[in-house]
């Protein structure tokens, strides 16, 4: 049978869908989906709102589509099909001297998802966002594929990134991939005693990897306390990663109650020594620590989470004190924030890069979560940043025009492609995104 | 030292699961089936998973014609020979209830057509002195339920070949698992009601590979499908015949 009847969730697992949903294992069958509906695509439903959601429609569930159709060990240029994970070509090419030019904080997002996020990893600062490594892309219409790329279809090929999988379903790609040393990986790692020496250690880190985590719950002098980590790909032995284990079961409430985050946030922020430590380890380790917990989403209970990630411009910086003072106030917030410099690589019109610092912030979904969350956006909104379409279930759609300046032009695109909205999914008809048109 | 893995009607999920691991092992691996374009990104993919050869071959079960050169060109790579068998067809019962002639195709693409396809290969495996045929039939063929009898049958047949060529492949070092997996989720089981410890295809390929390794005759996977067959099997006819499981 094409169709299967499925409710599925974002990762946050606050909104949920049932929809009728395909799972192509081959293009022909792709095409004869097509033939049907159109209808959105989706991965490994890894982005945590609604992006990957169309209730009460049709969906195209493409993770069977995983395979590695060629590689060039002359310019690291990968073709992959949509539905193959990172982390897996990560695993894969690593021990030959390649990784992904970009990967996500997780291993589980399949290619496809990355390029429709246009997604971004700890090394933007150098290396830009995941859609300027991507030479060409595969997309299929109404059963017929095409070929779009920065020299070819360059619209179609903008809208593509960062398009949220408005512009058809994308089949296969080709992917840049970056020289590495091997597949271990030096970590540095140092406390941070508050805001303004995290902001200042970022902005001076040489490292081709940086990220920072923070605790969310300090307040007053310890505000925007955290762990700075910077890391190198190197080569040499060290053990395995270890093998993931699964979360078995929703946590209760109690689990990620306040007190419970504060005294793990504490013990988390001490467990670097004072003056820092240098590890090596297996690249998966740094690059997707969650993966090791398989289903960690459940730690938040059956109600679900939120994850709240903005941009803000340098000059702005002064913003990310209100808006820790209030999480921090809040009473709200989960055990692990994080915070890095962005540089300005983008690739697509819908893509959520720029140049300055970003802050993710889990909420598990308490009645007050959204509020907060809002005013998040607000302040976001007036300090010209904006908020990552990836995570998010709860933007107000009046922020959209100001955080995508681009949205008309590839609104306008987008119907011309799908007039009759069968791509749209739950967060672009939330968004009104067809309405900029 | 190399080794070559045949295998028939590799389009299916399991079978890619299958190739996927064995190519990791750096085998040679011929990849059969009817979508050559399909099959040839197959290969790619074995490629660069480690195999050392990969191939797309045109394999159809209903026609004999195709057989010949696939041995051809395994005979021609060095190593032993192995075969695994992932062909198969399943139109429901209704279907076949409708317009029986639906039968003899279901019994080709599950039995007659592999099963001819091993006789032809099997002197190749058994000059080299060893070689592992996988054949994957089905707990469906362990007894006929109403649901779907026809191709519960043919699963049958083709259990009870393997279980003749296991004999006969034993004598000159070869060897013969049959593999009996439950519900797996494959394309051939999408949207199909009344599903349940559904396993996927990388499941039942690691199983097929540690049976290989450890030469195990007959398998169930995942391994708790040998007790709810055990159970199935233990119910007399005459009660049997009553129920609809």
């Amino acid at each position: 049978m094409i169709w299967n009847t499925l409710t599925y969730t974002g990762w946050g697992r606050v909104h949920r869908a049932t929809a009728q949903v395909a799972r192509p294992e081959r293009t022909t069958s792709l095409a004869a989906v097509q033939a049907e509906t159109g209808a959105p695509a989706f991965g490994m439903c890894r982005s945590y709102g609604d992006s990957c959601l169309n209730d009460g429609g049709h969906a195209i569930d493409m993770t069977r589509m995983d395979r590695l159709l060629g590689f060039d060990a002359e310019t690291g240029v990968l073709e992959v099909e949509a539905g193959a994970r990172i982390g897996d070509i990560a695993r894969r090419f690593a021990p030959d001297g390649w990784l992904p030019a970009v990967m996500p904080g997780t291993g589980f997002a399949t290619i496809g998802g990355c390029i429709a996020h246009d997604v971004h990893g700890k090394n933007h600062h150098g290396a830009g966002s995941f859609g300027q490594h991507v030479v060409e892309i595969t997309l299929m219409n109404g059963g017929k594929l095409q070929k779009v790329s920065s020299s070819k279809n360059v619209k179609l090929f903008r809208a593509t990134i960062g398009g949220m999988g408005q512009t058809g379903t994308i089949v296969s790609a080709k992917i840049k991939l970056l020289t590495c040393k091997g597949d271990i990986i030096t970590v540095t790692e140092r406390r941070i005693e508050n805001l303004d020496h995290f902001l200042e250690a970022l902005d001076n880190s040489q490292s081709t990897y940086t990220v920072g985590w923070i605790d969310a719950t300090a307040t007053g002098e310890a505000l925007g306390r955290g762990i700075l980590e910077e890391a190198e790909t190197g080569y040499g032995l060290v053990p395995d990663a270890k093998r993931s284990k699964p979360v078995p079961f929703n946590a209760p409430k109690w689990a990620l109650s306040n007190p419970v985050v504060r005294l793990f946030n504490a013990a988390y922020f001490r467990r670097v020594p004072e003056l820092g430590r240098t590890s090596v380890k297996p690249i998966t380790e740094f690059f997707f620590p969650l993966d090791k917990l398989l289903e960690w989403n459940r730690l938040y209970g059956k109600r679900g989470f939120h994850q709240f990630q903005c941009v803000v411009p340098v000059s702005e910086a002064g913003v990310l004190r209100a808006m820790l003072d209030k999480i921090g106030n809040a009473g709200l917030a989960s055990p692990l924030a994080v915070l890095k410099r962005m540089g300005s690589g983008r690739a697509g019109l819908m893509s959520f890069p720029m140049e300055g610092y970003t802050l993710a912030i889990d909420f598990p979904n308490r009645a007050d979560a959204e509020p907060l969350i809002a005013e998040l956006e607000d302040i976001t909104e007036k300090a010209g940043g904006r908020v990552y379409l990836a995570k998010d279930a709860t933007l107000n759609p009046v922020h959209l025009v100001k955080m995508y300046p681009e949205v008309a032009k590839f609104a306008k695109l987008v119907s011309e492609i799908d007039p009759d909205g069968m791509y749209e999914t739950d967060q672009t008809r939330r968004l009104n995104i067809r309405s900029h048109a | 030292m190399s080794e070559t893995w045949i295998i028939l009607g590799a389009t299916s999920s399991m079978a890619r699961a299958f190739a996927r691991a064995v190519s990791r092992n750096g085998a040679q691996v011929l990849l059969a089936g009817r979508d050559m374009k399909d099959l040839e990104a197959s290969a790619s993919d074995c490629s660069l998973q480690g195999a050392e050869i990969a191939e797309a071959v045109r394999f159809d079960a209903r026609d004999a014609n195709t057989f010949a050169p696939i041995v051809q060109r395994a005979t021609a790579l060095e190593g032993m020979i192995n075969v695994a068998v992932f062909v198969g067809s399943m139109p429901t019962q209704d279907q076949i209830d409708a317009d029986p002639s639906f039968i003899a195709g279901t019994v080709t693409d599950n039995y007659a057509g592999p099963a001819t396809f091993l006789q032809v290969i099997a002197p190749a495996i058994e000059e080299r002195g060893g070689g592992t045929v996988v054949g994957v039939g089905s707990v469906a063929g362990d007894r006929g339920r109403i649901g779907n009898y026809v191709y519960g049958s043919a699963k049958a047949g083709f259990h009870t070949y393997l279980s003749g060529l296991r004999n006969r492949l034993t004598r000159s070092g070869g060897h013969v698992v049959t593999v009996k997996p439950g519900f797996v989720d494959t394309a051939m089981t999408w949207g199909i009601e009344g599903m349940f410890l559904v396993a996927s295809p990388d499941k039942i390929a690691t199983d097929i590979l540690n049976a290989v390794d450890k030469r195990k005759d007959v398998i169930y996977t995942p391994g708790f499908w040998r007790l709810i067959m055990g159970i199935i099997k233990a119910i007399p006819e005459r009660v049997f015949k009553k129920l609809s499981v």
